[in-house]
């Protein structure tokens, strides 16, 4: 165990695979469409599942009549609330996150009682086709008794409006406080100045490639559920299904996730449809195949954000931030999803602090129950959210002191000797070379040349705005004790079996769950690196609860940290018991053995040597083994980090700004990412281009609207702006390396690094450009009319 | 994102079409299908059968006409109903004599949508938010359109009666549009992206024969930034007659965002109605800077 908790990934021989650009194994199939998601397998007599979606923001639900549509060809069953009640499953779906007073109201498969958002499940049609199912929708009758509705967090708060859940009047799920109030108080007085910002953070839609879905295969006679669905955590959504949704042992449930296409949160989530699929294949014992349209996914995938925030900074006038203040209201939508409430408070209220050495931060959260879609965590989840916040008001804080912003965030950067960093905002920091990664960003934009056309340009009427946005995240949440501390119904560790074929080629079973990332690829890198081997030598499997022992799957930047740090840990462990057999066989003490592509040889004797792939087939002959040696060579692994990893960097925008119509130009943008040690630059770089697409999508195009009704005004694509390729400028990328010092190959992670970043980045670009106009700040998405209007007055 | 039951046929000619929409009542037909099976997908529209003529022959056709074959009464282009966004963006003549509907065809959707996409469907439609709409009210052109009675022709002034709703009626066909070319006519059309739905958020399509120094005549129509596509007679009362300089230009332009009620205009989460007209003024300018070969960099 001693070698395996070193942070040096290999020290007595290297493949060269950790670290290489190779390229990404899992991308033939999935581009020449052998890849099988969920829709893609069908078995015999499988039926289809569509359900029936309440069109009240909120209403009592009086009479659901489902005559209609069961008389009609080709349906096989309606099912009801009530029909799940009588069943008698548990028929909760759980929240996975405990809070200090928390109300957790019942959340049921199909709903009873009331609707509560536009898009709650009311009924459930299985047909033997898909559209005979969605025919027959329409022919259900719901009555309903419309209730006064609210969509926004303040207002659910702070109006007289009916409650959203009878067990909070007040429309208050938690409220939430983090930091020391006093300190705070204290340093806002004593402060030469103080300056705040009123902000909101809209609701994103997700917007996964492959809309969610489930194929459910209850077989009666062993009584055995098989659930294939787009999960990015199998085992969590085993464990959800068993304990509170459908009283079966878990070892009575196989969910597999098959080929997943993208997920950004939204497929962390146990929902009622995933759950529905199963139950009506275990009333029916057919399979049932559930697909949901775009139209439901931006009805029901949970939405990420939702946030009113005031936040305050204290400032003395030499640019030291002394103080910093936030109160927030968080929308959680009509339900409490999985991680609904550890994303709006821990992982928010605990970045606050940023890249910057801040004395004193307070935060209180208010999580209220709104008439909408349930929020939960996407991309960047909290974090993104708390950088946005610390990020708007450094820069509010430099146009108070009349300070250049780059210079300001300069002078309170943590140091690289003040690491471990212990922030006022609860975290400890494990390392990081903040401005070294600044340098190389603003380096590339030439910073302070940039700043002198942006003045030449401003006396020609023009409008140049430069945006710096510095951030650090917390990713890959443990260890798990911690998490457990802050209200985690699950653990922070990963888990994973490396194990050696008794022919010599390696498979590892891995207990995150891919939708993209790359893992065939950046896990068999780091097995390559650790056992000496070719990445061709090593085989992928996840997704599948029958075939991986155990995990807790892929969401929050963990799955190279966490995930890639039990798979090195487990190598190790195998390359460890291999040197044994090899030292007993070729008759020298362990500690003589060099071990060099693939190859053990006895130190000055190189022909004395045995390769790993042999030993491996040895190990399982076990006809000439040490002594009290098991035959077999796997090792199963379970990686606890002792921490969060914390991936830092600097991001820049150039844009111009046209105030005449409001357009917005990207010239340039430059990402610096410090992600620890890279497993493959590809990926890497893939990594931050996705995630700056949708940082600039939220800062300038995203953001779900509600109308007067309750009802999602952004419902369609020609609605809801993702931003296209075309609209997105040129990425430069470049990265500095600071390893992670406890994690075993030094890596931090980086799955939501560029969208934290992007997004300040863009808005500080925006109200950069828009200086001259007096133009503090503009809420996203900053659409050509918002910042036509800013600047109306003044043209 | 199902649609609803519906027929399928497929017409091996014009008159077959016609039966076919004879014989089965409130059916539409189909070319490229990039307007109709969206709107089928959400439920906005539900068709009991559709008549699909993308298999007809000799109806994509892109050819000058001259006084001598009578049927456009001088000298114009033809364009077959069946020419695809692609085709016409590509087409010398197009580009040579109707500009504005080429910078159109070019600037409509994306590849797939103009290379499936057809001219004659895209204009019966009546999506306001397209962008040959405004050519085709700008270059003054016309639709030729059969029924099992005839033929006749729907001049484009006379063809944009509300959002999805044409002139054509729902028992002819669309075989050509035909536009009238003038050799000391200019004309361009200028796109501003909606960056939601890739459609105009204002399109401005404009026609105009100078003698250099004096516009004679001026046709100037909207897309996009509109309910329905419409000409704007403000903006071409005040060009004509007008001095090819800068400040005519403005002046005329400034009215575009006032000649229309305000209603006139769309207005929805990404833009509202006061802005898309702010626009229509400052797009307008543009497109006549640029046709007009007047110099805006100062601006």
């Amino acid at each position: 165990m001693s070698d395996a908790d070193g942070a040096d990934s290999n020290d007595d021989g290297s493949s060269g695979a950790f670290g290489a650009a190779i390229e990404r194994g899992e991308d033939v199939p999935l581009l020449t469409g052998d890849g099988q998601y969920t829709d893609d397998i069908s078995l015999p007599g499988t039926t289809h599942l569509a359900i029936r979606r309440s069109d009240h923001a909120h209403a009592r639900l009086e009479s659901v009549d489902t005559s209609a549509a069961e008389a009609m060809d080709g349906v096989v069953a309606v099912f009801t609330g009530e029909d799940v009640v009588e069943s008698g499953v548990p028929n909760t779906i759980p929240t996975a996150w405990d809070l200090p007073g928390l109300v957790q109201p019942q959340y049921r498969m199909l709903a009873t009682d009331k609707v509560r958002h536009e898009g709650t499940a009311v009924a459930a049609v299985v047909a033997e086709t898909p559209h005979a199912a969605h025919d027959a929708l329409e022919r259900i009758s719901v009555e309903y008794e419309p209730l006064e509705h609210v969509t926004d967090p303040v207002e659910a708060v702070e109006r007289d409006v009916p409650p959203v859940h009878d067990e909070a009047e007040d429309n208050v799920a938690f409220d939430f406080e983090l930091g020391d109030s006093d300190a705070t108080d204290e340093a806002f007085a004593d402060a030469d100045r103080v300056t705040s910002v009123d902000l909101r953070q809209p609701r994103i839609i997700p917007n996964a490639m492959e809309p969610r879905a489930a194929l459910a295969d209850w077989e009666e006679t062993t009584e055995k559920l098989r659930l294939w669905m787009t999960s990015q955590n199998p085992h969590l959504h085993r464990m959800l299904l068993s304990a509170g949704t459908l009283g079966l042992p878990e070892n009575r449930i196989q969910v597999i996730a098959p080929e997943v296409g993208g997920g950004f949160g939204s497929k962390i989530y146990h929902y009622p449809d995933e759950a529905v699929t199963a139950w009506c294949s275990m009333q029916l014992g057919r399979p049932v195949k559930w697909q949901a349209t775009r139209s439901e996914s931006y009805l029901t995938d949970c939405h990420g954000r939702d946030h009113v925030t005031t936040g305050e900074i204290a400032l003395d006038d030499d640019g030291t931030i002394r103080g910093v203040r936030v109160e927030t209201h968080a929308g959680l939508g009509a339900q409490l999803s999985q991680f609904g409430t550890a994303t709006p408070s821990y992982l928010y209220a605990t970045i606050l602090s940023g890249q910057y050495a801040i004395p004193a931060i307070h935060c209180r959260v208010v999580g209220a129950f709104t008439n909408t879609t349930p929020v939960d965590a996407y991309r960047g989840a909290g974090r993104a959210e708390g950088i946005y916040v610390i990020e708007r008001l450094v820069d509010v804080g430099a146009r108070e002191l009349e300070m250049d912003p780059a210079e300001l965030r300069r002078r309170n950067l943590i140091q690289p000797d003040e690491f471990p960093f212990e922030t006022a905002a609860a975290l400890v920091y494990d390392s990081g070379e903040y401005e070294r990664a600044m340098d190389v960003a603003l380096e590339h934009v030439d910073y302070d040349e940039l700043r002198e056309r942006q003045d030449e340009l401003r006396e020609e009427g023009r409008y140049l705005g430069i945006g710096v946005a510095n951030f650090v995240e917390s990713a890959g949440l443990s260890p798990s004790g911690l998490a457990g501390d802050l209200g985690a119904q699950a653990g922070g560790w990963e888990s994973s079996i490396v194990r050696f074929d008794s022919t010599g080629s390696v498979t590892i079973l891995a207990g995150t769950a891919d939708q993209g990332q790359g893992h065939r690829t950046t896990y068999a890198q780091i097995a390559a690196e650790e056992l000496g081997l070719s990445v061709d030598d090593i085989d992928v499997v996840e997704g599948d609860t029958d075939r991986i022992p155990q995990g807790m799957g892929t969401y929050g930047s963990r799955s190279a940290s966490v995930g890639g740090g039990s798979i090195a840990r487990g190598a190790r462990e195998v390359r460890e018991k291999a040197r044994r057999i090899a030292a007993h066989q070729l008759e020298t003490p362990v500690d003589d053995l060099e071990f060099e592509d693939g190859e053990f040889h006895v130190t000055g004797a190189p022909d004395r040597s045995l390769h790993i792939q042999t030993i491996a087939h040895e190990a399982y002959l076990g006809h000439d083994l040490p002594e009290g040696m098991d035959p077999g060579l796997e090792e199963t692994n379970f990686y606890d980090p002792e921490n969060f990893t914390y991936p830092f960097g600097t991001h820049v925008a150039v844009v111009e700004v046209e105030p005449e119509t409001g357009e917005i130009e990207i010239e340039r943008y430059v990402a610096v990412d410090d992600c620890g040690e890279i497993i493959n630059p590809m990926i890497v770089e893939g990594q931050v281009h996705g995630g700056i697409a949708q940082g600039i999508g939220a800062a300038l195009y995203e953001g779900a609207a509600y109308d007067d009704e309750g009802h999602l005004e952004t419902r369609r694509m020609d609605e809801y702006a993702v931003p296209h390729s075309t609209q997105l400028p040129e990425f430069e990328t470049d990265s500095t390396v600071t390893p992670s010092p406890h994690n075993p190959i030094g890596v931090k992670g980086v799955g939501e690094s560029a969208t934290i970043a992007a997004t300040p980045t863009m808005v500080s670009a925006v109200v950069d450009a828009l200086e001259p106009f007096d133009v503090d700040h503009l809420d996203m998405p900053i659409t050509p009319e918002s910042v036509w209007r800013a600047t109306e007055g003044d043209r | 994102m199902y649609t609803n039951d519906f027929d399928y046929y497929r017409a091996d000619s014009v008159d077959d079409a016609l039966a076919l929409l004879g014989d089965h009542d409130g059916a539409e037909l189909v070319a490229g299908a990039h307007g109709l099976l969206p709107r089928m997908k959400t439920g906005e529209e539900s068709p009991p059968a559709l008549v699909d003529i993308s298999q007809l022959s000799g109806l994509a056709a892109i050819e000058e006409t001259d006084g001598s074959s009578g049927d456009s009464g001088g000298d114009g282009v033809s364009i077959g109903a069946l020419a695809t966004h692609t085709d016409i963006a590509n087409s010398e003549i197009v580009r040579q004599r109707a500009t504005a509907l080429a910078d159109a065809a070019a600037e409509l959707g994306d590849p797939q949508v103009r290379n499936g996409g057809t001219i004659g469907g895209n204009l019966a439609h009546g999506d306001a938010r397209s962008d040959p709409p405004a050519a085709l009210l700008a270059l003054d052109g016309s639709l030729v359109a059969r029924s099992a009675g005839g033929e006749r022709t729907i001049d484009a002034t006379d063809l944009f009666e509300g959002p999805f709703e044409t002139a054509v009626s729902s028992d002819e066909i669309v075989t050509g549009i035909r536009i009238p070319t003038a050799d000391d006519a200019v004309s361009g059309y200028y796109k501003r992206r909606n960056p939601l739905s890739g459609y105009a958020m204002v399109g401005v399509g404009v026609w105009l024969r100078t003698d250099g120094e004096t516009v004679q005549e001026a046709r100037v129509a909207v897309t996009g930034a509109t309910t329905t596509p419409t000409r704007l007679p403000g903006v071409e009362d005040e060009l004509e007659g007008a001095a090819v300089t800068e400040e005519a230009i403005t002046a005329a332009a400034a009215q575009a965002g006032t000649t229309l009620p305000d209603e006139a205009f769309v207005s929805d989460v990404q833009a509202s109605a006061e802005y898309r007209a702010h626009l229509l003024t400052v797009d307008t300018e543009r497109v006549l800077g640029e046709v007009l070969d007047v110099d805006y960099s100062s601006h």
